[in-house]
């Protein structure tokens, strides 16, 4: 059974926010996350918001200069099946795609997909770790073969759970968020979650009284190929273990322009600024990849059941430009 | 209410008593009350442990029913409404064996709230049968020996519902994704997913 809490489902999106601006208040969307922090008691939770009253934050419509909105309700089989996903930004289908399970994907959100919590089995467990307000990482020194190997900062190791985050920040797009009294900002994906180092209690920028209401992705520049490959141990339910975005586009035979971004690998969907770089003006021959699987792993540090994770990566970078030269 | 509506709605007077017993009203309702209009009342805020009225189908018959915010749809099926086909595995989300349909849609019972379930139409197992005889996937299920001990396969039946009724005319590859939600601890999956290419060719006759 579920620990008590208080539940209301505003029909309005101002009446949503005022809500939320109660203490251990949070948004419910999907529930797929939430319920099963409830259920392990995680967090306190005083009082659920549920925003699936709200049909203004459904559904996926084109922006005027080309580029897409998605309602941070749409479900993630919305955001896999929808066509100008599969045909505009078809890495972005494949991460959803790559989702849980098919029940997970029909009721899980966007918005609730890049707002999940971790899945560091200390922290879903009845560990008191620094996260939750404890002295210690367990992970540090315990089983930590799913943590991360960029970006722990010898703080906190979890790797970002979403599989629609990596595809969408390679896209370049941004969530709008609301919050209290109207008030309206545009945060791009890159730079909506947070590293440890930065706060180590929370997982994006959002205040508690703030929520996603849409995401923007921009029309993308001409002959650009988008793709994501997750790597996990059984095709349904797990999470990444090193996972690949890409949003390569490619002129005349060479990269003019990239984004790289890493499931898998870190607290944050990770940027990939040294593959980036690497291929950069060059022709994406074996070479070229070559490079790009040594650059990938650069100034990783593993832990000490994580190693794997380091030849995991060059592999799925290799594949991932192999697979993206074949496609032309 | 007559004891023959009641049980249509899937709750037997025995079970109806129970639920009364046990401080919660679950009414299987006329269509009238249903259909009315006192939903237009301003959201207001349902405290911890009250009980909130909500309005569902379950399997065609209109339901009100009395739950706590914090209970489970999966539960208020097995525990309030006495609907158990519906079966509880992990209640976490990770083995599909709580699969229903809401709106058509397969979903896991026991990562949906009841009270999200409000203005909903819920299918369980229970759902597909007509009268006493087993509906297309159930008889499927049967006929290519789908299951061993049969614990996951309610939540089966109900995903390969749920990709029928999107995709009459699945391929293998499609069956295999259907499915890919539901755990089978026993094994049956090649058995599962003829089962499931049977049940698509017995539905086009
Ligand atoms: C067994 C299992 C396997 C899973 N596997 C994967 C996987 O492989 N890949 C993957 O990416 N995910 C996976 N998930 C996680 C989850 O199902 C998805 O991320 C899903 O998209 C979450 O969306 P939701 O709408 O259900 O979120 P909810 O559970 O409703 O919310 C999740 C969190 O986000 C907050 N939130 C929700 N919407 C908003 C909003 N609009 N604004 C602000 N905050 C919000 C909530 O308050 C909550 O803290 C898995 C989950 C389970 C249970
Ligand atoms: S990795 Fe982070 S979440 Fe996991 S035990 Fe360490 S501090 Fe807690
Ligand atoms: S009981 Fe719901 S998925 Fe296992
Ligand atoms: S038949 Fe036993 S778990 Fe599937």
């Amino acid at each position: 059974m579920l620990p008590h809490f208080s539940y209301i489902r505003p029909e309005t999106g101002s009446e949503a926010m005022s809500q939320l601006s109660d203490p251990e208040s949070f948004v419910l969307a999907g529930g797929t996350d939430l319920l099963g922090c409830l259920r392990e008691r995680i967090f306190p939770v005083r009082k659920l918001v549920s925003i699936n009253g709200l049909a203004q934050f459904h559904g996926i419509t084109e922006t005027e200069d080309g580029g897409v909105r998605i309602g941070a309700l749409t479900t993630i089989t919305e955001v896999e099946t929808h066509p100008l996903i599969q045909n505009r930004f078809p890495g972005l289908a494949r991460g959803a795609s790559e989702v849980a399970s098919p029940q997970l994907r029909n009721q899980g959100t966007i918005g609730g997909n890049l707002c999940q919590k971790p899945r560091c089995w200390y922290y879903r467990g009845e560990f008191d770790c620094l996260r939750k307000g404890g002295s210690q990482c367990f992970a540090a020194e315990g089983q930590n073969q799913f943590h991360c190997i960029f970006g722990g900062d010898g703080i906190c190791f979890i790797v970002h759970p979403s599989d629609t985050a990596p595809p969408l920040i390679a896209l370049n797009a941004s969530a709008v968020i609301a919050g209290p009294k109207g008030k309206k900002r545009q945060v791009p994906l890159e730079k909506f979650h947070v590293l440890p180092a930065d706060d180590l209690h929370k997982e994006t920028v959002l205040n508690p009284d703030e929520m996603v209401t849409e995401i923007l992705i921009p029309p993308p520049p001409p002959r650009t190929r988008s793709t994501y490959r997750k790597v996990r141990a059984r095709r349904a339910w797990d999470f990444s273990l090193a996972g690949v975005a890409l949003a390569v586009h490619i002129e005349d035979n060479k990269v003019v322009n990239s984004r790289v971004v890493l499931s898998g690998a870190a607290p944050v969907p990770w940027r990939s600024k040294a593959v980036e770089d690497v291929i950069q003006d060059r022709e994406l021959n074996s070479k070229t990849i070559a490079d790009a699987a040594q650059a990938v792993v650069e100034g990783a540090e593993p832990l000490e059941h994580n190693q794997y994770k380091l030849p995991l990566f060059q592999g799925v970078m290799e594949e991932e430009l192999l697979a993206l030269t074949n496609q032309a | 209410m007559s004891d023959k509506d009641s049980k249509r709605g899937g709750i037997t007077r025995r079970s109806f008593i129970t639920t009364m017993g046990a401080g919660v009203a679950g009414v299987a309702a006329s269509g009238a009350l249903f259909s009315g209009t006192s939903q237009a009342k301003a959201p207001e805020i349902h405290k911890a442990g009250e009980a909130m009225r909500i309005t569902l189908t379950i399997n065609d018959h209109p339901y009100v029913l009395l739950v706590e915010p914090r209970w489970t749809l999966l539960h208020v099926l097995r525990e309030v409404i006495g609907l158990t086909g519906t079966k509880e595995g992990c209640g976490r989300g990770e083995c599909g064996a709580c699969t229903v349909l809401i709106d058509d849609i397969p979903r896991y019972a026991c990562m949906t709230l009841a009270v999200e379930a409000q203005g909903h139409a819920v299918t369980t197992v229970e759902g597909l049968m007509h009268g006493e005889d087993l509906g297309v996937v159930q008889q499927a299920f049967v006929q290519k020996d789908a299951f061993q001990c049969g614990y996951c396969t309610s939540g089966q039946i109900m995903a390969s519902e749920g990709l029928l009724r999107a995709n009459p005319l699945p391929s293998s590859e499609e069956i295999r994704r259907g499915v890919s939600g539901n755990l089978c601890r026993c094994g049956a999956y090649t058995h599962i997913f003829e089962a499931v290419e049977a049940a698509a060719e017995m539905k086009q006759k």
